[in-house]
C-alpha cells in the first residue's frame, strides 16, 4: 500500500486585520492615528512662523485664515485629537518609566498617570496666560 | 444555571485539512468548570483526536495558554460561568504557527529564551566560605516582579509587533532578560545588552502594553521592555565617555 503521510506543516495565521481584533488595539491605533493631529497643528504652527517672516501682510493672512469658521472647525478636531492623545500616552506612561520611588516607597501607576496631568494642565494654563496677558 | 454550554475549537489536522476549520461541542456545565476542563471532558468523552497542552492545573506551569473569546488565557484559570451563555470561541495562541488543533510551536520562543542566558552569571568567582549573597529588599524589588514570569507566551499572543515580526525577541524573554539585569548578584548585563540593542531587541516594541494587561503573573513586561529602551539607549551614548567605549 502506498500510504503516505505528510509532514506536519505548521499553519502560520494571517495578520491582515490584526488591530480590529480586539479593542485595545483600537485604542492604541487611535494614540498612532492622533499623532498625525500633533503633526498637522505642528504644520500649522510652522507655517505661521513661516507667513510672520514674510512680512506684515503675508502674517494678517495667515491671521485671517485661522479665523475661517472652517479654521475654527478643524481646531476643535485637533484639540479633540491632542486630548486623545495625551491621554492615550498617560495610560501607558507608567509601564515605559523605570521604577521611581519617593521616600522610599515605589511611586505607583495612578500617581504617574495624575502627575502627567497636572504638568499638561499647569503648562496649558501658563501657554493661555501669556497669550491672554502680552502686551500688544 | 446551564445544564451545557457550547465550545467552538478551531481545529487544524495538517494530514487532513489545508487551513484551520471550527469545531462546535457540548459539553455538560458545572459552576466550578474551567475552560481546560471543559477541553479534557471533549478530549475524554466525545472526540480524543484533539489536541492541546495543559499540565499543572494551577496556573503555574504556563502550558495551557489559548485564545478564549479572542483574549490571550491560561485555560486553567479560565472559568466558564464567566463566559455564559456561550458558545465559547476557543484558538490556538495568536501570533504563533499551528502545530495541531490548539498547539503552537514554541521552538523558536525556546531559543530566544536560551540565548538571553536567564540564569545568574556570577560577577566574580565566589566560594562556599564567603557564605550566601546579602540583598537589601530595595534590591529584591528591582527584578522580583519580572521573575514571576512562567514562560506561558500570553504576552507574544497580545503583542502585534510579535505578529508581525517573528523575530522580535517578544516581552516575556525580555522581562526576563530584565529580571537578570536588574539583580544585583548578576554580572551578565554587558552580555545581554547586545541582544536588547537591536532591532529585534528593544526597539521592535511599540509601547501597545497589552503584553502586560493579559500577564496572568502581573509581571508588567512593557515595563521591562520599555526600562531597557532607556537603558539601551544610555548604553549607545555612554560609550563615548567611557573608557571602555572605544575598544567596541
Amino acid at each position: 500500500m502506498n500510504h503516505h503521510r505528510h509532514a506536519a506543516q505548521p499553519y502560520v495565521r494571517p495578520m491582515q486585520g490584526w488591530w480590529r481584533r480586539d479593542p485595545f488595539f483600537v485604542r492604541y491605533m487611535g494614540r498612532e492615528a492622533t499623532a498625525l493631529a500633533v503633526l498637522a497643528y505642528a504644520v500649522i504652527l510652522a507655517v505661521g512662523l513661516v507667513r510672520l517672516a514674510q512680512g506684515e501682510a503675508a502674517w494678517n493672512g495667515w491671521v485671517d485664515a485661522l479665523r475661517s469658521p472652517w479654521s475654527i472647525l478643524l481646531h476643535l478636531v485637533l484639540l479633540a485629537s491632542m486630548v486623545i492623545h495625551a491621554h492615550s500616552w498617560f495610560e501607558i506612561m507608567p509601564k515605559t518609566m523605570p521604577m521611581m520611588y519617593l521616600r522610599g516607597e515605589r511611586v505607583g501607576a495612578p500617581a504617574i498617570r495624575r502627575t502627567g496631568w497636572i504638568a499638561t494642565v499647569i503648562v496649558t494654563l501658563a501657554v493661555l496666560a501669556l497669550a491672554a496677558w502680552w502686551p500688544r | 444555571m446551564p445544564e451545557s454550554i457550547e465550545l467552538q475549537v478551531l481545529r487544524y489536522r495538517p494530514e487532513q485539512e489545508s487551513e484551520p476549520v471550527w469545531q462546535s461541542y457540548i459539553v455538560p456545565f458545572t459552576e466550578d468548570m474551567s475552560v481546560l476542563q471543559g477541553l479534557q471532558h471533549i478530549k475524554d468523552d466525545v472526540d480524543g483526536t484533539l489536541g492541546f497542552r495543559w499540565s499543572c492545573r494551577m496556573a503555574i506551569c504556563g502550558s495551557c495558554g489559548m485564545m478564549v473569546n479572542g483574549k490571550p488565557e491560561l485555560s486553567c484559570k479560565t472559568f466558564l460561568r464567566d463566559l455564559l451563555p456561550g458558545p465559547v470561541r476557543i484558538e490556538a495562541l495568536a501570533h504563533f504557527p499551528i502545530e495541531r488543533d490548539l498547539i503552537v510551536s514554541v521552538e523558536p520562543f525556546v531559543k530566544k529564551l536560551e540565548g538571553i542566558k536567564p540564569y545568574i552569571i556570577p560577577k566574580e568567582p565566589r566560594s562556599l566560605e564567603q557564605g550566601e549573597y546579602l540583598q537589601t529588599p530595595h534590591q529584591l524589588e528591582q527584578f522580583e516582579q519580572y521573575s514571576g514570569c512562567i514562560n506561558c507566551m500570553l504576552c507574544y499572543a497580545a503583542c502585534p509587533q510579535f505578529g508581525l515580526d517573528p523575530e522580535f525577541t517578544g516581552p516575556g524573554v525580555l522581562a526576563l532578560l530584565h529580571r537578570y539585569n536588574a539583580d544585583s548578584r548578576d554580572g551578565g548585563r554587558e552580555e545581554r545588552m547586545q541582544i536588547v540593542n537591536t532591532e529585534e531587541g528593544v526597539w521592535s516594541c511599540t509601547a501597545v502594553g497589552y503584553c502586560s494587561e493579559v500577564c496572568p503573573k502581573h509581571v508588567d513586561p512593557a515595563n521591562a521592555v520599555n526600562q531597557n529602551k532607556v537603558n539601551s539607549a544610555k548604553d549607545y551614548f555612554l560609550r563615548f565617555l567611557s573608557p571602555k567605549g572605544a575598544q567596541r
